[in-house]
């Protein structure tokens, strides 16, 4: 059912857990499912993603998903944040059953809806 | 961790040694077709009526020719349905179940809505029961069949089948029943029930897989599903799985023979359990039936925590248990069961079912809570869904 990467990524998340001081929250939320992944990202003043972290409900699949998200948009300009797809997400875990496909999805759209909060709160102390 | 323990018993078990030692001659030593003339062939048939003759008698069948053997639990449900509904078709063309019925039925079901059936699929109250009232206000002048499962699979909620069956013979109606959790955790009476047919499993009950029986009471018509031979008086072609046949009938008789021993000890570790649970964990729902239900199997809601990531922790930890019934693992759709029950979907993927056997022990239950307590703290610490957020 699962490969050893996201068993590894499941059993020993690196980037689990709030982050306090985050300035961009992203959660997105399966309807069919219930899954859950919250994306908190801490974004500095030249608007490079400095810290990135996850707190996920959902199968072991998500719970991966949702931390390699967080590895591939750390240390990414907030604009390039836009450009990690769910296909690298599921490449960097080495593939996912087709019925898990849609938990890389999930990390994206979190990842998107991020960005977009960022962005959000940006306008508004503007 | 070398500490193992089964917790999937309404999946599947392990065959007992009894019913092994039942079988074992059959696979070299008396080899023979059951529907050969010869010795080899009579020497079969006799262990084939056997099986039969102690099916019958742990069910109460008149007759021992109303039990037909079938490759397990999902063909007798498939044959019931579409048998009985093809062989009435020229009645009517309705039929009455339920939402919480196993995938066998429900899909059995669909397929003769393909054919020009129509089904009504009854809805069930929070713990999981057909309502009777709801079964009479279904019933219509072509109403041909009434099929609701004896115990459901997930929540071990335990319906009034009797109930439901008198009703569907108040209008004249065909009652079959889906029983395969139910045979060996309480009697089962066909006659007293008035069950018409009635699907079992053996499998559930330390048998081997790939055998069931069909129960269908003398008079009821029923259409083949598998034609190609002579085989049980010409209902269902296909050499007879002696083996399997004799052990098949060799755990339905001992299920049923040590009904109120296993019963007792399963009881009382079931309310050690969530007795042991409710002290350590908390945000914990039961569902399913509070008393109206069998001693086997206890699902529980651990809000907060995923059920499939809670599985593959305690997996880990060398505890076996499943989320909703194991031929829909591979689904991303919450159990129909419990969203039938009036679950959110958050809920019903929070839920982990447990189905204890003949072998588990306090000291094992103590082990189960512990790791169980552990894991659902660790998946609640990196939970996207909050104590402040629950509804």
């Amino acid at each position: 059912m699962y490969n050893q990467t996201v068993m590894t990524k499941f059993l020993r998340p690196e980037n689990a857990g709030a982050l306090r001081g985050a300035n961009a929250v992203g959660k997105a939320g399966n309807s069919s499912c219930g899954d859950v992944i919250k994306l908190y990202l801490l974004v500095d003043e030249e608007g490079v993603v400095e810290e990135a972290k996850f707190k996920t409900f959902g199968c072991p699949a998500a719970i991966a998903c949702s931390d390699v998200a967080c590895d591939l948009v750390r240390g990414l300009k907030i604009d390039e944040a836009l450009d990690v797809s769910s296909r690298e997400i599921f490449d960097e875990l080495g593939g996912l059953e087709d019925s898990r496909v849609y938990c890389s999805v999930l990390a994206e759209d979190a990842i998107k809806l991020a960005v977009e909060n960022y962005y959000k709160k940006k306008g508004k102390e503007d | 961790m070398s500490r193992k323990i089964y917790l999937d018993n309404a999946s599947t078990t392990f065959v007992s040694g009894e019913v092994l030692s039942e079988m074992l001659p059959c696979f070299n030593a008396l080899y023979g077709n059951s529907n050969s003339l010869h010795s080899y062939g009579r020497d079969a048939q006799a262990i084939v009526d056997r099986a039969r003759d102690r099916i019958a008698h742990a069910i109460n069948a008149k007759k021992s020719n109303e039990i037909y053997f079938t490759s397990g639990g999902t063909e007798a449900d498939n044959w019931a349905i579409k048998g009985i509904a093809h062989a009435y078709a020229s009645k009517g063309k309705h039929i009455i179940t339920s939402s919480i019925e196993h995938h066998a039925v429900l899909d059995s079901c669909k397929a003769l809505e393909k054919e020009g059936f129509e089904v009504t699929y009854l809805p069930v109250d929070k713990y999981g029961l057909v309502s009777v009232a709801d079964v009479i206000h279904a019933i219509r002048k072509d109403t041909i069949l009434v099929s609701i499962m004896a115990v459901n699979n997930e929540v071990g909620t335990i319906q009034n089948i009797k109930a439901i069956a008198k009703t569907a013979h108040d209008y004249g109606v065909i009652f079959h029943t889906d029983a395969v959790q139910a045979v060996g955790a309480f009697k089962i009476d066909v006659q007293d029930m008035e069950i018409d047919a009635l699907s079992m499993s053996a499998h559930k009950i330390y048998g081997p897989k790939g055998i069931g029986a069909l129960y269908v009471k003398d008079g009821i018509l029923i259409e083949n599903l598998l034609d190609g031979g002579t085989q049980e008086r010409g209902k269902r072609g296909g050499t007879v799985n002696v083996p399997s046949v004799a052990g098949l009938g060799k755990a339905v008789e001992i299920a049923c023979r040590d009904i109120s021993i296993n019963q007792q000890k399963l009881k009382a570790i079931r309310d050690y359990f969530i007795k042991s649970v409710n002290e350590k964990i908390e945000y914990v729902h039961i569902n399913g039936h509070p008393q109206q239900k069998i001693n086997g199997t206890v699902n529980m809601t651990f809000e907060m925590a995923e059920g499939e990531s809670l599985l593959m922790l305690l997996d880990l930890d060398g505890i076996a248990v499943s989320t909703a019934s194991a031929c829909m693992s591979n689904a991303v759709t919450p159990s129909h069961v419990l969203k039938a029950m009036g679950l959110s979907d958050e809920l019903a993927q929070s839920s982990i079912r447990f189905s204890f056997g003949k072998n588990i022990s306090k000291n094992d239950i103590d082990y189960v809570v512990e790791m169980l307590a552990k894991n659902v703290a660790r998946l609640r610490s990196i939970s996207a869904l909050t104590k402040a957020g629950r509804k």
